[in-house]
This record gives C-alpha cells, structure tokens and sequence, in this order.
C-alpha cells in the first residue's frame, strides 16, 4: 500500500514539476471559440474550460501551485508548532502551562473557522490562505513535538548537557530535536494531504488563489459553474485532488508504521475466536481413555524470525474428579498447553501444528467454532490468572455471571438470576444482590476472583481449567482462593487441571503433578511422589525454591537463570545450560520423555543414577 | 460524576474566554485601518472616522477588549453594514440551518462510521477489513467540496431524486418530507470524511480493546462472536471513541462551509464565505464566535459522555 502511495505521488509529482519544461500549451492561453471542448478534442486531450483554456495543460499547473503551497504550510506548521513544543516541553512549568493553555484555546475553534476568520481579517489569497491553514494546523504539531519532547528532556544526557553549561538553544537544537525528528516527520506525512486539502478548499470557496492564478481548488471552484454542461473541468481537477491526497495518506502511514510501529494501527493483530488449527496429521486417539485425553499437543508461535512452538508435544491424561498440575517457570509453556485446550490461545500470533486434544470422543482441535464454542464454558471452564484484567470494566459482574449461565429448557429470566446469586452466595461473597450490581473495580481482588470461580463453575463443566488463579492475589487470600476452588470443583466433580509456578501451591491441591520446561513435559507422576524424589534436576530445583503452605520463613533456593526463549531451544535437553549435572551427552541431541516408576515419566538421561546419589 | 460534571463545566469558562480573545483580535488582524475595511472603499472619510470612534480603535487594546466583550455578554455582537442589520439577527437566523445540517451529518457519520469501524474490526486482515480500510481511505482523501459536486451531478442533475440546493423551512410548505429530501445529500456529503476518520478511529479502539484479557475470558465462557463484539469490545472501545466524536462534530462545523456553499444552504457557514467576500469583519466576528462556542459545548458534552459510559470515573 506504502509503495502504491508512493508511485502516484511520485507520478503527480513529476507530471507538475515536468509540465513547465515541456512544449505544451500556456495554462492561460484563452480561445474564446473553443469554449468547453469536451475531452478527446484533437489537441485537448482533456478538454477546454469556459475561457477555451486547455483542462490538462491547467490541471498540471495547478498540481504545481497546489503542492507547492501543501508543502510550504506544512512546513511553516511544523517549525512553528514544533518550536512552541519543544520550548513548552523544556522549560515546563510557567511557560509549558502558558503555551499549552494557548493551544488548548486555538483547538477549541472548529478546524477550518480558524482559518476562515484569518482570511477574513488579511484578505482574500493564495499565500493568506495558505498562511491560515498553516495557523490552524499549529497546535496540532505543537501538542505533538511536545509530547515527544516531555520524554526526551528528562532523559540523563539532557541534565548532562545542562550541568556541562551548553546554551538552552543549542540542547534544544543538538539533543532534544533530533530525538523528536522522526514524529515530526510522521506528523507532517500524516498532515500534509489535508493541508493540500484544506487550501483547496478555500480556493475553491474564492478566498485562496485569484484569477489568473489557480490552484486545483480554484480550477475545481470555476469548474463547478459549468459543472452541469461541462463536468469534465471540474472532474479533471476534482480526480487530481483526490489521486494526489490517497497518495500522501498513504505514504503518510506508511511512513508511521516505519518510524513509529507502536501507533500502528492494530499492530500485533487482536486474537481470533479461537485458535488456528494448522495439523499436518493428527495422532490417533489413545486407548487410555480418560475424561480429557491429549496426545503431541504442539503449540507454535509467528516470532520476528519464524514460528517455533512454545509447546511441543506434550500428552497427558485427566481423569474424572481428577485434580492434576502442571507446574514451571513463566516461559515454560504451561499457560500456553492450557490456554490451547480449548482453543484459546491466541491466533495471531499462535496456531496449533500438531496433537490432538480428546474430550468425550471428540478431537476438540476438530470441532467447528459453534459446537467448541457450545463446549466453552458449559463442559470446560476457565479460572484466570489477574481477575482485575480477566473482568469486562464496564459490566456489572452480576451480568457477567449471567451471560456464563447456560439456560436449562424452560428456565427464564428470573430462574438464571436465582442461579446467578446463589452462585455468589456459594463462592462467599456476602450480600449476593448487593456484589451482583457491583463493578469489578468496586470490589477487592479476592472477591474479583471469587466472582471468577463462580463465573466458570456456573454449569458444573467436566474440566475446570485454572490459570495461576492466584498469583496475582495476597498470601491469606490465595489460601482462601484456593480452599473455595478446590472444594467446588470437588462438590461439582469437576476435574481440575491446575497451573502455576509454585509447587507448594499444586501440592496442597492436586493428586498428580506435570513438569514443564520450555514447552515440554519434563516429569509427571503423583504429586505426592514428584515432591518426595523428584526425577529430573529442574524439577529437584524447582521444589527447593517452593514457599510451602503453613511454612512461610523456610529458607529458599533461589532459581538461577530463566528458561530459553522460543526461539532458542537448543537441540539437547532443554535444560542442559542450567542443569548442575549436565554431560556430553545431554548436549548432544534432544532427551526422551521415558518411564521412570509406578505412573511417573521423566525426560533426564541421568534419572536413574541421580535417584541413586 | 456530578462533581466531575461540574468540574469539566468550569474548565469550559477559561477556554471560551481565550476564544472570544481569538475572535477579538482578528480585527486586530485587519491590514490598514479596519473601520475602511468593513465600510469599504465606496465609504466617506466622515463615515470611517465614525465608525472608528464607534469601535474605539484610539484606544488601547485591551480597553477594545473589555468593550467588547462586554457588548458581546449583552447580546450586542455591533452590525453589518452591508446587510443593514445586527450581526446578532443575522447569525441567529442562519444558526438553526447550520444545526440541523451538522447534527444530521454526525449522527449519519456515528452510524455508518463506527458500524464499519466495528466490521472491519472483528474480520481483521480478511478481505471485509482491506475493502472496509480503502473505503475508509477514499473518504478521508476525498475533498467534500469535490463529492458535493459529484453527488449533486449523478443524484439531483442526472437522475433528478433530489433538488440540486437550498433548504425549505421545517414548517414550511413541504413540511418535514420536504426538508429532508434538501437535507439528503448535504448532510451524506459532510458525513463522508467524518464518518472515514470516525471509522479508522473505531477500528482502532476497538482492536485494542479485542487484545484483553476479559475478551479472552467472555470467549472462554462461550458467549457469542456478536455479543462478544458488540457488548463486550464496543461498550469498552465507546469511552475511546466519545472524544473523536466530539472532533468530527469540529470538523462537521467547518466542513459545513463548503457543503453549504454548494447547495446553497442557507446556514452559518454560507454566510461566511459571503461575508468575507464583503470584507464584512464584524459578522464574520459573530459567526465564527457562535459556531467556536458551540463547538466548545458539543466538546463539554462529548467529555461528559466518555465519562458516563466509564464507570470507574467516580469523582
Ligand atoms: S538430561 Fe542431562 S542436562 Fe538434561 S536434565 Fe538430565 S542431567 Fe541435566
């Protein structure tokens, strides 16, 4: 699209400033006897205006005086809006309040009424004309330098250059301009087509160029009194306007994007309904069973330099009534292996590329959108991880505990509202009509959370999926957290798949315990066994550095390191550059997920002699 | 909200003082003496001078200032000499036009705006969004006065659906039908860019508000695309798009210049275009200075609005 812009106003751009060197007709050579030729007159190949004049010949000269004017209001704009900024931005208080109230004021006038009163009072003009955009776009390009300028000046090197005794003039000029440069570049490629717009339009109104001089405002103004006989003259110089602002805000976003990505729009991309699902196979279900059966889970992310997955092929079991954990560092891939279950991690930039997730004889990374969509929250719930971000701000959560209810046959409005309380009687919240009306800021983030558990066991779901549930909470109120969750999946006979960082957490509340590091499982067995002789050293460490529950002041083992990013995994174990027990062989190519005892698997070479040590 | 509400109120009195210092000092502006400006050239010299005595231009600046305004919070805005009346009359008659031209064209530019906004948003990068997107890029490039002219060509000229310019009053002959059948393509021509910037805006806003977390958990919980769009990422990205708003109601004001002019619609912003030719400072002075006012007030309004639909704004 940026390249697009680019050519047509390279085109335009060219055609005017060629016009003059080349053997064509003078703009304001009238033939009175050749008034209004249509288009295709031998000659004329755009036509003649009401003076005989030729169209095309004027149209390319008024390209010229239009540009030529977008251009020198633009800049002006700049200059001076920039160098109210700047000054605003450096010195700050008096001044900056000064300034800035002044803006505000010039910004209360309606775009063009601005420029409008200053026509009024210097006269009709190109140049006064000109000059009134200019005016009227300062405070736009002043609020803008500022702002970036408000960064700058407080940064070191601009103190530094204070102490060092440089002028103001020349730190305004040698360090806080050039920092703002590339915005002030943005502001003007985002501006200047309107600008060119804008004097157009005073032209066109008779209050820019005079005859003979003509912009394309003004050639589309004359053209518009013979619009009904001779459309052409005023669509030639109405279709010049046009191609060349398409072509400016089109190289004017381009340009943002390149200089400034963060204010592109939409950058990143905003998550789909549900995952992608891009399987080159799909494995065959397991004769294990299980309530929730998953096998090869792959989960890839789109990165800067290519996809690589941030959970690799990861298979696990959960039984009804089941609670399991799945325990690792943040960057091990478990909130991911989670979130893809039920197809909501997000797409972009993640796809699922492999593995299936059975549930109910159904492969979920199968089913299409209404059918998981109709499983979402009715069979599989979510708890997540900050209640504060995971609330809607603007609903009560009373309705937002509404909207999670699925209506039994016959239920109507007054029976889903009995539901609603008395789910948030049943999370502890006390006064349910009361919390019902409330807005999730208006309540503590325990309570935010106690409304997210109602949220997802309101129809009893098979599998409560919770997502570090209470990381974001204090310790007593995590306790308590954790104790209600717990015991409602329980009531429920929900099986819970549990998440988070923190191995004393998963020890109070699940049966069976899941290891992850960077995106593979590296251990799973019965929690109960995991915490008494764990297989794999990172598990061995992270253990070490859990805070039990009831044990606050027990001296912990700091985690050196921090897992690999996705994309670099090195082809070994995983672990290997921060395993204390590392050799030859663990760097030397991927390590097997293998059995290692009575319901346990560990993915360490050295398994067996460590449990020996 | 209340004490916010009054609060956004008093920070309005400041800047409508600024603006009537603006307006003031346009004459200030004026190049030569600006009594023989507004008289114009035809003027006996006895005439300026009284003019001028009448305007106090001996006295300093700030006394000028004073004066007017003081004759301004009276409802004296001075007169216009070559329509031979108050400015304040004039501009009374030709506001209601002008009102029921720019409500017209932003409520049109709201509806369409932020429906494409919001369609272009939930179909991100698919072939709606691109479509949506050069629409939306066309309407912000293309000069009002231009699509005026193009619309009065194909719809009044060519296929004669609706009258090429002016306005009938709301109680006039043709009544309500009537006027709305002059309102249609002025108020579709000044909605345009409006309803394209209102647009992007909305896609934006409503992209970022699609990135949180709570989207994620209303999608975990099985509601409905619709309802997830509509309820949840709407209502959040309305507090983002209230002040925008307000913008195109700025831009609808000014725009209103141009599409008045070329249906001959008989509203403020006509009367400017005339005024200045006439070199008709003063009611230029009063235009300008009833239409910033209002703009002020629409912008109070759009404030007030954004907070309301936030109800974490409490003070
Ligand atoms: S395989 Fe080697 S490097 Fe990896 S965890 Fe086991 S001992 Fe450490």
């Amino acid at each position: 699209m940026t390249l697009a812009g680019l050519a047509i106003v390279g085109v335009l751009v060219a055609a005017a400033l060629a016009a003059p060197l080349l053997p064509l007709a003078d703009p304001d050579l009238t033939a009175p006897f050749n008034r209004l030729a249509p288009p295709g007159t031998p000659g004329h190949p755009l036509g003649t205006d009401h003076l005989g004049r030729d169209v095309l010949v004027r149209v390319l000269d008024g390209l010229r005086v239009s540009l030529g004017v977008g251009v020198g209001a633009t800049a002006a704009a700049a200059l001076a809006g920039s160098a109210i900024g700047l000054v605003a931005a450096y010195y700050g208080r008096f001044v900056d309040g000064a300034l800035m109230r002044a803006i505000d004021v010039l910004m209360a006038f309606p775009y063009l009424l601005l420029a409008l009163a200053i026509v009024a009072a210097l006269g009709p003009g190109l140049v006064n004309a000109a000059l009134a955009i200019a005016v009227a776009n300062v405070p736009f390009f002043a609020r803008a330098a500022r702002g970036a300028a408000l960064v700058v000046v407080r940064r070191d090197y601009v103190d530094a250059a204070r102490l060092a005794g440089f002028s103001d003039l020349r730190i305004l000029l040698g360090e806080v301009l050039p920092n703002v440069a590339p915005l002030l570049v943005v502001a003007c490629a985002g501006t200047i087509g309107w600008m060119i717009l804008e004097t157009a339009g005073l032209s066109f109104l008779g209050l820019g160029a005079q005859p003979p001089q003509a912009d394309l405002g003004s050639m589309l103004g004359d053209g518009r009194k013979v619009a009904v006989a001779a459309p052409h003259v005023a669509a030639a110089a109405g279709v010049v306007v046009l191609l060349l602002v398409i072509g400016l805000n089109l190289l004017g976003d381009g340009l943002r994007d390149l200089l400034d990505p963060r204010l592109k729009a939409g950058a990143g991309g905003a998550p789909q309904p549900a995952t992608a699902v891009e399987r080159a196979s799909v494995p065959p279900a397991s004769d294990l069973g299980g309530l929730l059966d998953v096998r090869g889970l792959t989960t890839a992310f789109d990165t800067a330099n290519g996809r690589h997955a941030a959970v690799r092929d990861v298979s696990f079991a959960l039984e009804p009534g089941e609670a399991l954990g799945v325990v690792g560092e943040s960057g091990s891939g478990k909130s991911v292996a989670a979130l893809s279950l039920n197809r909501l991690a997000p797409t972009p930039p993640g796809a699922i590329v492999a593995g299936r997730v059975g549930f109910r004889g159904d492969d979920l990374l199968d089913l299409a959108f209404e059918p998981l969509r109709a499983l979402r929250g009715d069979r599989v719930a979510y708890v997540f991880q900050d209640p504060l971000t995971s609330l809607n701000p603007v609903m009560r959560v009373g309705d937002q505990i509404l909207e999670a209810l699925r209506p039994a046959p016959g239920e109507g409005r007054a029976g889903l509202r009995a539901r609603m309380l008395a789910l948030i009687a049943d999370v502890g919240l006390e006064d349910s009509e009361r919390a019902a009306r409330a807005f999730p800021h208006e309540l503590s983030g325990g309570q935010r959370q106690r409304i997210g558990v109602a949220m997802a066991i309101a129809n009893r779901p098979d599998v409560l999926v919770a997502d570090e549930p209470t990381t974001a909470l204090d310790a007593m109120t995590q306790i308590r957290v954790l104790e209600l969750m717990g015991a409602r999946a329980k009531e429920r006979g929900a099986a819970l798949l549990f998440v988070s960082h923190d191995f004393g957490v998963v020890a109070a509340l699940c049966d069976r315990v899941i290891v992850m590091y960077a995106g593979e499982i590296v251990e799973e067995g019965p929690t109960r066994e995991v915490l008494r002789a764990p297989r794999h050293p990172y598990a061995r460490r992270l253990i070490a550095c859990a805070p039990r529950l009831g044990e606050p002041d027990r001296a912990l083992e700091a985690l050196a390191g921090a897992p690999p990013p996705i994309d670099a995994i090195p082809r070994a174990c995983a672990f290997s550059p921060r395993c204390d027990h590392a050799i030859e062989a663990c760097r030397a190519a991927p390590v097997a997920l293998e059995p290692a005892g009575e319901g346990r698997r560990a993915r360490c070479l050295r398994w067996r002699e460590l449990a020996d040590a | 909200m209340r004490t916010y509400a009054l609060r956004r109120l008093a920070l309005g009195a400041p800047v409508l003082l600024g603006v009537s210092v603006v307006v003031f000092l346009v004459i200030a502006l004026v190049p030569g003496d600006p009594a023989a400006a507004i008289l114009g050239s035809y003027a006996s010299p006895e005439n300026v001078a009284k003019l001028s005595a009448e305007l106090g231009l001996d006295r300093p600046l700030p006394q000028r200032y004073l004066r007017w305004l003081g004759g301004v919070l009276s409802g004296d805005l001075g007169r216009s000499y070559a329509l031979d009346r108050p400015v304040l009359d004039e501009v009374l008659d030709r506001l209601g036009p002008t009102l029921i031209l720019a409500a017209a064209a932003l409520a049109l530019s709201v509806l369409f705006g932020v429906s494409a906004g919001v369609a272009a948003a939930v179909r991100q990068n698919g072939w709606a969004d691109r479509a949506i997107g050069l629409a939306l890029l066309v309407g912000v490039s293309t000069p009002s006065f231009f699509l005026a002219l193009l619309l009065v060509l194909l719809f009044s000229v060519e296929l004669g659906w609706f009258p090429t310019g002016g306005m009938s009053a709301l109680f006039g002959d043709g009544g309500l039908v009537d006027l709305l059948r002059h309102l249609a393509l002025p108020s579709i021509t000044l909605a345009a860019a409006a309803a394209a910037i209102l647009g992007r805006m909305t896609r934006a806003a409503m992209l970022d508000v699609l990135r949180q977390d709570f989207i994620r958990t209303a999608r975990a919980k099985g509601v409905d695309e619709d309802r997830v769009a509509s309820v949840h990422a709407l209502r959040n990205a309305a507090a983002a798009i209230a002040p925008v708003i307000g913008l195109q109601a700025g831009y609808v004001l000014g725009g209103a210049v141009y599409v008045e002019t070329v249906f001959q619609w008989p509203g403020v912003g006509r009367m400017l275009v005339e005024a200045i030719g006439r070199r008709d400072i003063l009611l230029v002075q009063g235009g300008v200075l009833a239409i910033a006012t209002l703009y002020v007030l629409v912008n109070i309004a759009t404030d007030l609005l954004q907070a309301a639909l936030d109800p974490r704004v409490k003070a």
